[in-house]
């Protein structure tokens, strides 16, 4: 699933993205894609009577949970354990895992399955669960297909948002043995009816969960296909595994943070079905799973929120809105990335969840456009926290080779005349540039590969102000001595 | 009124008529220019790329320059957003933080300052063609320049003014990065020019010299036919 046990990230990052950069049909596939989700987002969007001021308190609300994390998430845990759920507090993936893996085997478990949770691809639970023989199925239509595939999720929202219905119809025949189809009813059919068999054999259904509401104790889970409905309330036992910095105060909160994110995420008013499990099943109910845990998955989100300046990159709902409007991630798609958390916001955070030298590549991927600030709901100062990792990248290492031309280019711009010299040689030097032009020692070739480079003008704009400045004043000299 | 024209490297090698323009624009308003000739470089690029150190040595010498200006005036909104937006915080807990943000507080880009500042709509300019416009990044999101460039295109007679689907898109410069990552730069170019060409207009105008190299090194490579303009050289035509 990651690139990491093969090539260094930076090296499978530039590779890939250098590759599908040129996949003329997938990029136009994507943009497709999110041309229609932007038509959606803007049409429900101007319903807000004012996006600007929902978006300040939503920010607000975030700002608040993840500032005071330690008491909302208590006060969550005091809320849930009250009706017989289970916490357990995760510091790290493999924390988590085991505590999962063990469940399974001490209620002994036969077979799992798992609707949409971004936090297990983190923690790598299905492939830890296969290990130990326990079969698990993913829900979601989108998780269920990329599972097929054998692939993991292309972007965090839309999983397979890459794939066309032929493709995925081709998938479904060879995996499943079904007849091929064009119609995306059909292709939902097939599904459904594997997955219903898989509600009824299961006895544990994993889940994430988008917001943990501290005051009612309770898990909010948002998603348009009831699969997580059924995922967590058919079999015996329900995990939801979700990010500590999920947690907000209040359930008064989701009447903005459900539309927001519905609204972001996918350009729905509100997504088809929001629920909200507080418990395992209470005496003298019908339904439900008789165990309900929830584990709280620090994995080193705390060492962002240890960083004043980047803390409120643990305001993200998840919502995606980012990747749908970055120019980057639409040419280079979302496998590209090799991370969890893919586009703008996974650039931000990967390099504090995994490792800032071996992720900094994603920071700086990016031309800074700012396209994902202006869009994220909550806030997050995305692009120029991208502007920080890079800085904070260089602080703790420089590269050698470009800490020496960022020290020579500093040292010529602290010297206006050496500068000015700088300016009159450039056009001498432009004309020796057809000698080395597209060879190894052409000092513009990254450029000139695939576009043309513009021509130094024959005088800088410092030599004919120069000049302009005289003949003016002459001009005034002379209109004066006129008169 | 005296006006201290804020000229990027890239502007005074590369395309010295951008800033001539500006130049016979604010005169003909009536105003006096000037260009503090111990300007350089803003420091953008080592400051995009993580140099923050080497970023405040070259940005202090820009402070410096423009210490006695009334009021600066970039015509690039990437370099104007570097002085307006970025010094203070380059400069925060520095030394030189209270003069990075008296720079910052007068700094102004072209199309603000003649819209917003000079409170001039039309500054008589005439300029044949169908055209259209692009939103350089730093321009529209970090200094919020959306209309002003608009109003006063649409003020140009003979200028017919379409607008691109992607006129908010990112061209794919990105300073370094258009170096660094080649092949998405490219491909964020060709979406962009893709857009320009869909429009029929027979020029690309931008208020951002930076943009417009990238564009119209994929236009002059790939089109040939669609000329990029600066908003300055359309404004200054007569």
């Amino acid at each position: 699933m990651q690139a990491t046990d093969e090539a260094p990230p930076s090296s499978q990052f530039h590779s890939d993205a250098d590759r599908s950069a040129n996949d003329g049909p997938r990029r136009a596939a994507v943009y497709r894609a999110l041309s229609n989700y932007k038509t959606a987002r803007d049409r429900t969007g101007a319903t807000f009577t004012d996006w600007k001021s929902a978006r300040a308190a939503a920010s607000t609300i975030k700002h608040e949970a993840v500032n005071n994390l330690d008491k909302y998430l208590e006060q969550f845990e005091r809320n849930f354990t009250a009706r017989g759920g289970k916490v357990f507090w995760a510091n790290d993936s493999r924390q988590a895992r085991d505590y999962i893996l063990n469940l399974a085997k001490e209620k002994n478990v036969k077979a799992i399955v798992k609707s949409k949770a971004m936090t297990g691809e983190e923690i790598h639970l299905n492939e830890a669960l296969v290990a130990e023989g326990f079969g698990v199925v993913e829900s979601d239509l989108g998780e269920f297909i990329q599972q097929l595939k054998g692939e993991a999720p292309y972007h965090f929202v839309f999983p397979c948002m890459h794939l066309r219905r032929d493709e995925i119809s081709d998938l479904f025949n060879r995996e499943l043995g079904t007849a091929k189809t064009n119609s995306p009813e059909e292709l939902t059919m097939i599904a459904r009816k594997v997955l219903r068999r898989t509600y009824i054999e299961a006895d544990m259904g994993i889940s994430g969960g988008n917001f943990i509401v501290a005051d009612a104790g309770m898990i909010s889970i948002t998603e348009n296909e009831g699969n997580a409905r059924l995922t967590v309330g058919v079999p015996r036992i329900h995990v939801a595994l979700v990010g500590i910095e999920k947690v907000v105060p209040r359930l008064g909160d989701l009447a903005l943070l459900l539309p927001m994110l519905a609204t972001a995420g996918t350009g729905q008013h509100l997504t088809g079905y929001n629920s909200m499990y507080g418990g395992p099943r209470q005496p003298g109910e019908n339904d439900g799973p008789e165990e309900f845990h929830v584990v709280l998955l620090d994995n080193h989100r705390t060492r962002l929120l240890a960083d004043p300046e980047q803390r409120d990159a643990l305001h993200c709902i998840r919502c995606g809105a980012c990747l749908n409007v970055c120019p980057i991630f639409k040419n280079i798609g979302g496998h590209t990335y090799g991370t969890t958390y893919q586009g703008p916001i996974g650039s931000v955070i990967t390099p504090h969840f995994r490792g800032l030298q071996d992720w900094k590549h994603l920071s700086g991927a990016s031309s800074l456009c700012g396209a994902c600030t202006e869009t994220c709901p909550v806030g997050i100062d995305i692009h120029h926290h991208l502007l920080r990792n890079r800085r904070n990248a260089v602080t703790q290492k420089p590269t050698p080779l470009e800490n020496l031309m960022w020290k020579a280019f500093s040292f010529l711009m602290r010297r206006p005349r050496l500068y000015s010299f700088a300016t009159k040689v450039a056009p001498l030097a432009a004309k020796l540039h057809p000698l080395v032009q597209g060879t190894l020692a052409d000092p513009v070739r990254v450029w000139t590969d695939t576009r043309d480079f513009p021509e130094p003008a024959a005088e800088s704009f410092r030599t004919q102000f120069k000049r302009h400045q005289s003949t003016r004043a002459s001009q005034t000299e002379s209109t004066n001595t006129t008169r | 009124m005296r006006i201290t024209l804020f000229v990027p490297c890239f502007i005074d090698s590369l395309y010295p008529n951008v800033a001539m323009s500006m130049v016979k624009i604010f005169e003909q308003l009536g105003h006096s220019v000037e260009f503090p000739e111990n300007q350089t470089c803003c420091g953008q690029p080592p400051f995009n790329s993580g140099y923050w150190e080497e970023a405040r040595s070259v940005a202090s010498k820009q402070l410096e320059a423009f210490k006695n200006a009334d009021c600066i005036v970039s015509g690039s909104g990437s370099c104007g957003a570097m002085f307006k937006v970025f010094y203070p915080e380059l400069f925060h807990g520095h030394a030189l933080e209270a003069e990075a943000k008296a720079l910052s507080a007068k700094t102004w880009e072209f199309s603000e300052f003649l819209v917003n500042k000079l409170n001039v709509s039309d500054v008589g300019a005439r300029f044949e063609g169908r055209a259209t416009f692009h939103d350089g990044c730093h321009g529209l999101r970090e200094l919020g320049t959306k209309e002003a460039p608009r109003t006063l295109l649409r003020a140009v007679k003979g200028l017919e003014l379409v607008e691109m689907g992607e006129a908010e898109s990112c061209c794919g410069f990105g300073g370094t990065f258009a170096v660094k990552y080649p092949q998405i730069s490219t491909a964020m170019a060709e979406v962009k020019c893709t857009s320009i060409c869909e429009t029929k207009a027979d020029y690309v105008i931008s208020n951002d010299s930076s943009c417009l190299m990238q564009i119209s090194g994929w236009l002059n490579r790939n089109v040939g036919s669609v000329k990029c303009m600066h908003l300055a050289e359309v404004l200054a035509a007569r």
